[in-house]
């Protein structure tokens, strides 16, 4: 398959990019980088417990990179998927709360996924129709509804849900144990979490490939117009892309509730959503990668934790690697874009 | 400053937009460039003014050959050229703009171009105030400001794209007598327009140009026909097809009007019939385009009626006429009528019937395979679209077509095609009128017009001026027609 050859060509450039950038980086931060990535290496894959943290790191990045898919499908940028996240948590939260009492808490902890599907949905559904009605770019729409989205999470933190005596960033009070996702207790780690993003993936990559929705908005993606005269909706759409994405991404969070940190945080979504869209670009909107690109910026963000305390490097280094990360992907993204513009041109030359 | 252009070759992929043109203008003369849209005048003076690369050929300056590749150098050299659109800065006042180009390093001796500015303005008759905001000027003052810049500049081949479209004539008067006393001065003018009336009064040669060749040069006396012959084409030697009596009314627009394009759709009355072939001329942009779009619901009319087959769609979308067989082929086939990025499969598998949320692959290869047999498309089912050929891209489109639409609306459907290809085209379409489809199409060619058309409406600034049987018109007159003169009895 030439074509999946050239994907992983291209794939192995960028972390070719990545690697030169950081190591810049960290020379001139006066770290040397081989014992630097000795050291991320360890950090991350060093021991069961450390990969039980990427693996952690891993799930929601996959689940917001599955949702992200649908709206790349289609021509949007959905900033958003932060705010979705963070809403797909509070609705969570809201449902676990109501479980507090009661006698089957299995029933409440599956209703409390459904609810963080329904809530990011919605939150993405906002931006949809401020995008399809309102003619409102989806990347403003999605960057301001991700404030209201921290600004409700910190609201309810500092009041409705604060706990009894103490309202704290560090959170609202812990659900009992009964409203947890079952976890191995040796690795901290949800089997039913993990299962889920199994079956994401595989549901993604059989909605894209094998439905009329799949080929829908890769039509309207690539010409509205076109797509237009085929008789396709592209506004009804842009909805469906926008309800795939936010159910995803409001899955992820609440995951992050139920399976990791049991109570509604500030930074409950850890930029997760952000970090997923570099994730999706990079792989070339490819789903196959996505998985495997999402596990190595998962270990990327747990092994650089070590840094500061093994290298005695300054803990801001590891926000300096990420961001060379992003420059060195958004500098391979554009040189492939201008390959593909010289290739079509040469390709146009050939017939002409 | 004499300016020549020998065998000048621009290429946008397949399309040959400008096809080996040579012409000289001498110093001190108007040469007018005359031509449809789609001629290839644009992208002739962009190349002259360094705006594009042309593909091969040669410019040569008082006998010497030069190259540049960009607006500024071709200015140093003398060449400047005034856009339909004037490029300015409407923020800015008039004499800031006039600086514009001229100012180099840190100081901006203010009264120096006041006083130049003046003197321009005054030798030209310009009645410009050079402190006030150009936000609040017309088109014709905007122009004037932009001719009075480039001069200042030094241009000695002054170029001029459309430069009567909005302006008053007064404005009008006011620019030829200028031009004609830039000539005087020995300047070169090159005067781009596809109105005859304007390159008739003031050029001293004319070039025709007609699918990126130049067809023809005149001098005076221009003879209007001899001109509309040159751009138009020859007529046909002989009208091959029978003609079907038409049958019963599928599209009646009664008294409709529309927005858009350059001139909108003024009071538009036309009934299409069962098995007939309607072709819409004019110059480009006078209506043919809003008119194809309301009659197929992806415009909404301001006001009128539209009956289909005696159902009332006024205000129904696109979606609800193609319900009622109603097909529209637009005329830019990688911007609206094929998806660039799918493959020809994917296509077929869009246009499948929508039955089951699972996209049946097989069928739609299978589809696409047979299509691709029947009407010759060179490609592969897994082709993508953007990669085949124009004339494989049209070909493609009509095969997608249904087989038994009640009304075909295509524009310019021939567009950019080859001989055998357009005869191919229209075999094929006209095998639909026996199965009593309406065809309605737009074209820029007369000669195609008169051998395909059963009927020819004729669009001027938005109305239909003229409604003519096919055999009882001719080349000439549907060219004057085109152009505004309409003899008294033909409409």
């Amino acid at each position: 398959m030439p074509t999946y050859l050239r994907q992983t060509r291209q794939v192995a450039i960028t972390l070719f990019a990545v690697f030169f950038f950081t190591s810049l980086i960290l020379l001139i931060s006066g770290a040397p980088p081989l014992s630097a990535y000795y050291h991320i290496l360890r950090g991350s894959l060093g021991s069961w417990n450390k990969i039980s943290h990427v693996i952690k790191g891993w799930i929601p990045l996959t689940l917001c990179g599955c949702g992200l898919l649908f709206t790349f499908r289609i021509g949007l940028w959905n900033i958003g998927v932060e705010g979705q996240v963070m809403m797909g948590a509070v609705f969570s939260t809201a449902l676990l709360r109501l479980g507090l009492q009661s006698q089957s808490p299995g029933l409440f902890l599956a209703m409390s996924l459904a609810a963080g599907v329904l809530g990011g949905a919605a939150w993405a559904v906002i931006a949809g129709f401020l995008k399809t009605k309102g003619d409102v770019n989806e990347i403003f729409a999605g960057l301001g509804l991700n404030f209201v989205a921290q600004g409700i999470i910190l609201w309810l933190i500092f009041g409705p849900w604060r706990r009894p005596g103490v309202a704290s960033m560090s959170g609202t009070e812990t659900f009992p144990v009964a409203l947890w996702l079952p976890k191995l207790s040796s690795l901290r780690l949800s089997p039913p979490a993990l299962v889920i993003v199994i079956v994401a993936l595989i549901a993604t990559g059989l909605l894209l490939r094998y439905t009329r929705i799949g080929l829908n908005l890769k039509a309207i993606g690539n010409n509205p117009n076109a797509a237009f005269l085929f008789g396709l909706k592209p506004g009804r759409y842009m909805i469906v892309a926008m309800v795939f994405a936010g159910g995803f991404a409001g899955l992820a969070g609440s995951l992050q509730v139920s399976g990791v940190y049991h109570r509604l945080l500030p930074a409950i979504s850890s930029n997760y959503g952000y970090l997923a869209l570099l994730v999706v670009m990079l792989c070339n909107y490819n789903i196959w990668l996505v998985p495997l690109v999402a596990f190595f910026f998962a270990c990327l963000n747990v092994g650089s934790i070590q840094l500061p305390m093994v290298l005695q490097l300054d803990s801001s280094l590891a926000g300096v690697i990420q961001g060379a990360l992003v420059l060195a992907i958004l500098g391979v993204y554009a040189w492939r874009q201008q390959n593909r513009r010289a290739q079509s041109a040469e390709s146009i030359g050939h017939r002409a | 400053m004499r300016i020549e252009l020998k065998d000048i070759h621009k290429h946008y992929g397949p399309v040959k937009a400008n096809d080996g043109i040579s012409f000289t203008v001498a110093p001190g003369r108007i040469h007018g460039i005359l031509g449809e849209n789609g001629a290839g005048k644009s992208t002739l003076m962009k190349v002259l003014v360094g705006f594009s690369q042309k593909t091969s050929g040669l410019i040569l300056l008082d006998g010497k050959p030069v190259d540049y590749k960009n607006p500024a150098r071709a200015a140093e050299l003398g060449i400047g050229m005034l856009y339909q659109d004037p490029l300015d800065f409407p923020l800015l006042t008039v004499i800031e703009n006039f600086m514009l180009g001229q100012t180099g390093g840190f100081s901006w001796p203010q009264k120096v171009f006041h006083k130049q500015f003046a003197g321009l303005a005054r030798a030209f008759n310009f009645s410009l105030d050079p402190d006030t905001s150009l936000k609040i000027l017309t088109i014709g003052e905007r122009q004037q400001l932009e001719l009075l810049r480039l001069l200042a500049l030094g241009i000695e081949v002054l170029i001029l794209d459309e430069p009567t479209t909005g302006i008053s004539s007064l404005q009008k008067a006011t620019l030829f007598a200028a031009l004609k006393k830039l000539a005087s001065e020995g300047k070169s003018v090159i005067l781009v327009s596809h109105k005859l009336e304007d390159v008739q009064v003031l050029c001293d040669k004319v070039t025709v140009l007609r699918q990126g060749k130049v067809t023809g040069e005149m001098t005076p006396p221009f003879q209007a026909d001899g001109l509309l012959e040159m751009m138009f084409g020859t007529p046909p030697a002989q009208p091959d097809r029978q003609h079907l009596t038409p049958g019963a009314d599928v599209l009646v627009m009664t008294d409709v009007s529309g927005s858009g394009g350059r001139t909108g759709l003024k009071d538009c009355d036309v009934v299409i019939r069962q098995g007939e072939i309607v072709a819409l001329a004019g110059l480009e942009g006078s209506g043919q385009g809003v008119f194809l779009r309301i009659a197929g619901g992806l415009k909404l009319a301001t006001s009128g009626c539209i009956r289909l087959q005696g159902c009332d769609m006024t205000h129904r979308d696109h979606h609800m006429f193609q319900r009622q067989g109603v097909t529209f082929l637009p005329a830019d086939r990688l911007e609206e009528g094929l998806i660039p990025g799918l493959s020809i499969t994917e296509h077929f598998a869009l246009l499948a019937d929508r039955k089951g949320p699972v996209v049946k692959w097989h069928q739609a290869r299978q589809a696409a395979a047979e299509h691709i047999k029947a009407f010759r498309v060179k490609g592969r089912p897994d082709s993508e679209v953007q990669d085949l050929s124009g004339g494989n891209q049209q070909r493609l489109l009509l095969s997608f077509l249904p087989s038994a639409p009640v009304l075909l609306l295509l524009e310019n459907p021939t567009r950019g095609l080859d001989v055998d290809s357009i005869n191919w085209v229209w075999q094929h379409l006209q095998a639909y009128c026996h199965r009593h489809t309406g065809i309605v199409f737009s074209s820029s060619e007369l000669d195609e017009i008169l051998m395909v058309a059963d009927r020819v409406l004729v669009f001027f600034n938005g109305r239909i001026i003229m409604d003519v049987e096919a055999s009882r018109t001719d080349v000439q007159e549907l060219g004057r027609a085109i152009a505004g003169n309409v003899a008294v009895g033909a409409a």
